[in-house]
């Protein structure tokens, strides 16, 4: 695939992140009124688009990941986020399917978002970056698909966040979605998922250094801030059952607890590693702007209150998949969007698997999830005609 | 055996066309039956699908547009695990969201008895489908009726096959409950099917008390009353 390589400065791509770069020309409309841009959008792929563009899969990245889906993360070197899934001979098959992941407006590994240049200022755009929505980020992955003369897409996938934008797709561009598997999501953000979100955003803007968002400007990095926001947010991925397992109240290097504030017991320095490892690869503002666009997302609301009119007429394919154990995006929300498209006569696969991996099994070695996907895929692509070999 | 040589060459979807070659074999004789009275290309509903067998069957030979509901989960996995549109869910639940007239074809099969409202489950059966075809253990075979009247214990047999305290069976009904079910609820019994013991369909009149007696199983045809222009009162 041909690929555009942004001229601009950028204070995070200067480093020149592997993949490809798109940069849009034209103006997105965004939900906030704003028409924004030029602006660049960071891809990965994986896998040949075949003659007649039939086997592309967008996989839509959640809050913290990014576009790396199965090669090595360029800070962090640790394999792609859903190697799990995708790769030769994997439930995204590489060697069938031409997988495409970009990074999320307003993310922070090479496209567009606040850490970037406003050229109007020279300066990092901050908190006068657009709030962005999840419909924004799904326009801006539909430009890059036009770019890349992708008419109709076989699959659409992604698990949180990603299973917002793939809602979305379905609602937005229903003839270019022939198979759509929304992966523990939700049709629209809890009181409860906004109220996390609220802690993590105010954790970050009481970070001195976070500067009201103007820390790139001062060389500052409100790392602190970010790492409480990353903690609070991974207990919300995991399931209590699943920290009992992996540490109940064993402690961390000692035998007895030290009547201190060090991190005693191993669930607190797993906390901790994780806060301190995340501020490596990802940026403050990034994080307040993509937390943002999943508050605001209620697909109903787009079409007055009603989820089951969002997918009238749908032809597409639905695999809603949710987990026993997550608290964050429980069954009972995957369960009102089948209903809703039970209510509008699609067709809909719906499975929830058993597992007490919290949220978080989505990225995680599920043989149930696999298994379903698996097959879910095949009697998808025998529906379209996808051989195996052309 | 022919059936699997024959999808081999289509070379796709390998699990899901295995699937559907045992199906066609080993269809459940009261589903085969179910089968043979669904149109091809149907769109079809089948409420408490198990692991597909009857879906695969319809799409492999009746080229239907199918889906399912399972409550179980280890089902559901296998159904969609196999290329089959199916939702985890339950007949007592998840029937309303449908709307009325979306499928040519709704089967209840062998799931009545497990629900928790019959009488709404019928009703929403005939709303949802132009058709639905309900088949049922009939709880007033006389093998049953005299097991009780002899042992003065709940009757288990092959149909019915767990003891009274853990048996998912809590609504269970004779072929006469049924008749003046629909009766009640103005659904039309468009065809019936008694099946015998050893699966075999024979045809007496589902109103008469012979059928009551001697049929292990029923499988009906219904229509909602406003769906056919002959009413037949």
């Amino acid at each position: 695939m041909s690929a555009v390589i942004s001229p601009r400065l950028r204070s995070r791509s200067d480093q020149d992140w592997p993949g490809h770069r798109l940069v849009v020309r034209e103006q997105l409309q965004l939900d906030c009124g704003i028409d924004f841009g030029p602006f660049t959008i960071a891809y990965q792929t994986y896998g040949t688009l075949n003659p007649d563009r039939s086997n592309a899969i967008l996989v839509c990245h959640a809050l913290s990941g990014d576009q790396y889906v199965a090669d090595p993360h360029p800070i962090t070197g640790k394999p792609g986020w859903w190697e799990t899934l995708a790769g030769p001979g994997g439930v995204l098959d590489t060697e069938r399917y031409f997988l495409i992941c970009a990074n999320v407006l307003g993310g922070c590994m090479g496209t567009t978002g606040p850490q970037d240049i406003d050229p109007a200022t020279g300066e990092p755009w901050a908190l006068s970056f657009p709030v962005i929505t999840i419909r924004d980020m799904v326009r801006a992955q539909k430009l890059l698909l036009d770019h890349l003369g992708i008419d109709s897409l076989f699959c659409v996938i992604g698990g949180s966040m990603g299973a917002m934008q793939v809602l979305q797709w379905a609602a937005s561009y229903p003839d270019s979605v022939f198979a759509a598997v929304p992966i523990a999501g939700a049709a629209r953000h809890s009181a409860q998922n906004i109220a996390f979100h609220e802690v993590g955003r105010q954790a970050i803007m009481a970070d001195p250094d976070w500067c009201g968002g103007r820390y790139i400007s001062l060389s500052r990095n409100p790392v602190r801030g970010l790492a409480v926001a990353r903690m609070a947010a991974h207990i919300t991925y995991l399931s209590e059952a699943a920290l009992h397992r992996k540490f109940g109240r064993n402690l961390q290097d000692r035998h007895t607890v030290t009547y201190g504030f060090d991190a005693d017991f191993q669930v607190e320095s797993y906390l901790r590693h994780q806060g301190s490892t995340f501020v490596d690869r990802f940026d403050a503002n990034s994080y307040l702007y993509i937390t943002r666009a999943m508050d605001y997302f209620d697909l109903a609301a787009e079409n007055g209150g009603s989820l089951s009119s969002v997918f009238k007429e749908t032809r597409s394919r639905f695999c809603i998949i949710s987990f026993t154990s997550d608290w964050l995006f429980p069954t009972s929300e995957s369960r009102e969007v089948v209903h809703a498209l039970n209510a509008a006569a699609a067709n809909v696969s719906f499975v929830e698997v058993a597992t007490d991996n919290g949220h978080d099994a989505f990225l995680l070695h599920e043989p149930e999830l696999f298994k379903t996907l698996r097959g879910f895929l095949n009697g998808c692509a025998e529906h379209r005609g996808l051989t195996r070999s052309w | 055996m022919a059936a699997s040589a024959e999808t081999a060459t289509l070379g796709l979807a390998a699990s899901a066309q295995a699937t559907v070659a045992a199906a066609a074999g080993e269809l459940r004789q009261d589903l085969r039956l179910i089968a043979d009275m669904i149109e091809p290309g149907s769109r079809v509903l089948d409420i408490g699908c198990g692991d597909g067998a009857l879906l695969a069957y319809l799409a492999q030979y009746k080229s239907v547009d199918g889906r399912g509901i399972e409550l179980s989960q280890s089902g559901v996995n296998a159904c969609v695990g196999h290329g089959l549109s199916v939702i985890q869910g339950d007949a007592d639940r998840d029937l309303d969201a449908y709307p009325s007239g979306a499928f040519d074809v709704v089967v209840l099969s062998q799931t009545l008895q497990a629900t928790r409202q019959p009488r709404n489950v019928v009703a929403a059966l005939v709303r949802i489908g132009r058709r639905a075809i309900v088949s049922f253990p009939n709880f007033g075979f006389w093998r049953i009726r005299l097991r009780l009247l002899v042992t003065g214990r709940m009757p288990v047999s092959h149909c019915l096959a767990n003891p009274w305290y853990e048996t998912p069976n809590i609504h269970l009904c004779t072929i006469r409950d049924f008749v003046a079910l629909c009766d009640e609820l103005d659904v039309r019994v468009e065809r019936s099917v008694t099946l015998d013991r050893h699966g075999q369909p024979f045809s007496l009149d589902p109103h008469g008390g012979l059928a009551n007696l001697l049929a292990e199983q029923g499988i009906f045809v219904l229509c909602g009353s406003r769906n056919e222009g002959d009413t037949r009162s």
